[in-house]
């Protein structure tokens, strides 16, 4: 089809990007059972600068991000076709463990999800020593290096011990955060990850993601325009599975080349 | 987004009728100038306030509709909106200068000079009212086709001005009233530019290409 | 909204409160006539005799339920080794993997067994390892207790397991977490109570079963050495002595019907005591 044409081009590195090639999908399709729930996806993801996915709800945003660390697979009857490469690495190569690629690229959700029966310093360290890793010192400096990264440290610093959950919504997610940073990361996924928080903690977590650009590749999902167009620096819409427009964040809110993503954008649906 | 496309309209309304009352500002300030009518003049002054009355209440619609942060064209809309109000306004203002002029020509004895002024208005106020259609239909082609006639008006103000130099040399009791036409002429001069103005911010609403400052061939090729 | 009609409105309502409040009432009733009347008759038995001496030989007065008690402990311990893993261990199965179609048969035979009466499972286990071990036994007994507990945990774990919100298993994931890890040291850990919970549950109603052990533990009079040995266990005591014709075996069956009880109620205020919620937040 015609269509498919235009949508699976491989998008070009846009001139204004500063960072090497983190992420490169190509022709990426996901099935569930029978159902094909993403159509042939190409796009790069630059390294250190904000990526975010915008597209209505079902259109496979949300698949698409997990297809990037392989969480797609706890979904039985999942397959993919096509190909990511991860600085170059064939993530879904025979023989390389999905434990592996997730402990490279790490993910954050929509509900933040502390572990309620350990304290916050537990809770980021747990991706460490569930890895086998015993070191009482590196976890403490794991540790603090995490939470200052999630700018949570000022806040819990006197209560590490504490029982994660509680802390606020808010809290909790940048302590999710933290989580996910303790394991260094080479990307960092997040699935709207303030969706669920009043606006002064959203902003919060919308800053902290403006810092953390600066050492981390991030690609986000988000339904919230005016929040992509915010923080991100590259813009991908999706509809109903397909790719249907990847560039500067810029271009994609102020001038979009597809009719369907000036629709979108411009609320006329979705 | 139907509420939002309903305050769109609203605004684009606003800003058709500012562009009306300036249109009719520009032809009674002519018509006051050319038949001599003292009172159309003052008309004219008085009547220039509704104009600026619209500008501030566009810049305040503009401000409530980028709180709801408006994207794409909607964005551009909005951002066009306030620039042409702005040109609008200035119109309006060299309007009111033309009446000024009308009136203390008015007061004294007319002229014997002929001097292409009914063409050069006939040249603004058509860009002029091209530039506003083009905003109405959106159309690019249109809009980029009204810039270069700014030259042209510019040519015919240095004619009428040289014209008008010499006459002075040659009756300086006309001085006076040479000035008062000179000024008018300068006037509609500027109500070309804004024409060429509103014509340059149609362009970047529909193809999100700012053509402003560029020189007037690189607008004229893409066109 | 005429006065009659509202008059009896309100007469329909007092009714139905009044008649829930008696049905509540003797709901309460029988635990309470329970209570009373094993205070009434076993309290004043129960001494320091009851807990350490031996039943004495008939016709005598005194001795005690020692060894019954004993007894008791160890069969719960021996159905506790075998049902607490394999129930926990299949309920993770039955959670965590597992398709859909064989979990369906295995929760249908589970439920199933839960409800073959005990004395069925007595007669299985009669056959199964008291007849080839030519004679009642201790693991005779703490197997068929046990085996009783297995489809009774299975399914209190499962169900505990299925409430830890996916949520955490995936943040485990996606932290590079292997599967079993995450199984283990994040999802049960969660659930930890509820699984404890389960188990002394299960305990609880398995220490009071009688019929099976009928035929498994069969009871002793002295103390048990070996596991393959007949064993004294309280139900099966009280049951002996209660149809007994002594007065003195009557009063101790009474005793011991009371601490049978108080054991059973000692479980469940622990279980109480440990599920309360503390500070609780939701996730």
């Amino acid at each position: 089809m015609a269509e498919n044409a235009t949508t699976s081009r491989i998008a070009p590195a846009p001139p204004a990007a500063a960072g090497s090639l983190a992420l490169a999908v190509q022709n990426l399709s996901v099935y569930f059972g029978n159902n094909h729930v993403l159509k042939e996806v190409s796009l790069n993801v630059t390294a250190r600068a904000v990526t975010a996915i915008i597209g209505p709800s079902g259109c496979g945003k949300s698949t698409f991000l997990r297809a990037l660390n392989r969480m797609h697979e706890l979904v039985p009857e999942a397959r993919m076709t096509g190909q990511i490469r991860l600085f170059g690495d064939d993530i879904y190569a025979s023989g390389v463990e999905p434990v592996v690629v997730r402990r490279r690229v790490g993910m954050v959700f929509q509900k933040s999800n502390p572990f309620p029966t350990m304290s916050i310093a537990d809770n980021v360290t747990v991706g460490l020593r569930l890895n086998g890793i015993r070191d009482r010192k590196l976890l403490a400096r794991r540790t603090e290096e995490s939470l200052r990264m999630a700018a949570l440290w000022d806040e819990v610093k006197d209560r590490l011990a504490a029982p994660a959950i509680s802390l606020s919504g808010g809290q909790q997610q940048r302590l999710c955060i933290a989580r996910a940073l303790a394991v260094q990361p080479e990307v960092l996924l997040m699935d709207e990850p303030a969706s669920a928080l009043d606006p002064l903690a959203t902003s919060k977590i919308e800053d902290l993601i403006l810092e953390l650009k600066k050492d981390y590749t991030i690609v986000i999902v988000t339904h919230n325009m005016q929040q992509a167009a915010r923080i991100s620096d590259f813009t991908a819409f999706f509809y109903m599975g397909e790719l249907v427009e990847f560039d500067v964040t810029r271009k994609i809110f102020t001038s979009p080349d597809r009719k369907q993503t000036e629709d979108y954008v411009t609320g006329r649906f979705g | 987004m139907e509420h939002f496309d309903i305050e769109l309209d609203v605004l684009k309304q606003k800003l058709l009728t500012m562009a009306s009352h300036a249109e009719t500002a520009v032809n009674d300030a002519l018509r006051a100038l050319t038949q001599r009518d003292t009172d159309l003049a003052l008309r004219v002054k008085e009547d220039d306030r509704i104009i600026d009355q619209f500008e501030v209440e566009i810049d305040d619609l503009v401000i409530q509709l980028l709180t709801k942060a408006p994207l794409a064209a909607n964005l551009r809309l909005v951002t066009v909106a306030m620039k042409i109000s702005q040109n609008l306004e200035r119109v309006g203002d060299e309007a009111t200068k033309i009446a000024k002029r009308a009136r203390d020509l008015s007061q004294e004895p007319p002229v014997k000079i002929a001097i292409d002024l009914p063409r050069m208005a006939r040249m603004a106020l058509d860009m002029l009212k091209a530039a506003l259609d083009a905003f109405v239909n959106r159309d690019s082609a249109a809009a980029r086709a009204i810039i270069p006639r700014d030259k042209e008006v510019d040519a015919l103000n240095k004619q009428i001005h040289e014209v008008l130099a010499q006459h002075m040399v040659a009756n300086p009791d006309a001085i006076g009233r040479c000035l008062n036409w000179m000024v008018a002429c300068k006037s509609l001069e500027r109500i070309a530019d804004h024409a060429k103005n509103v014509a340059e911010e149609v362009v970047y609403l529909c193809e999100a290409q700012d053509i402003r400052h560029t020189a007037g061939k690189a607008a004229e090729k893409a066109a | 909204m005429t006065a009659p009609n509202h008059r009896w409105r309100q007469f329909k309502n007092g009714l139905m409160q009044a008649a829930t409040f008696v049905c509540a009432i003797l709901v309460v009733t029988p635990l309470v006539l329970v209570f009373y009347h094993l205070l009434k008759e076993g309290f004043s038995s129960i001494n320091f005799a009851f807990f350490t001496q031996l039943p004495k030989p008939v016709g005598e007065t005194g001795g005690g339920m020692a060894n019954a008690i004993v007894g008791t402990f160890v069969l719960l311990g021996q159905a506790a080794a075998l049902g607490v893993p394999v129930g926990v261990l299949g309920g993770v199965y039955l959670s965590e993997y597992g398709s859909t179609r064989l979990n369906w048969w295995i929760r249908f035979a589970a439920d199933i067994l839960n409800g073959v009466p005990s004395i069925t499972w007595g007669i299985v286990v009669y056959a199964l390892l008291v007849v080839p071990m030519r004679g009642f036994s201790a693991l005779a007994g703490g197997v068929v207790l046990g085996m009783m507990m297995i489809p009774l945990v299975m399914r209190t774990t499962e169900e505990v397991l299925a409430l830890v919100p996916n949520g955490y298993r995936e943040a485990a994931f996606a932290l590079g977490v292997a599967k079993w890890r995450t199984i283990v040291q994040i999802v049960m850990r969660t659930a930890l109570k509820g699984i404890v919970t389960g188990v002394l549950l299960a305990l609880a109603r398995v220490a009071g079963e009688t019929a099976p052990l009928l035929f498994t533990a069969f009871g002793n009079r002295f103390w048990t050495h070996r596991l393959n040995e007949p064993i004294a266990a309280m139900p099966l005591q009280i049951f002996n002595y209660a149809i007994s014709p002594y007065d003195d075996w009557h009063r101790q069956a009474w005793a011991g019907a009371l601490v049978l009880l108080l054991l059973v109620l000692l479980v469940n205020i622990s279980v109480r005591v440990l599920t309360r919620d503390r500070f609780q937040r939701n996730t």
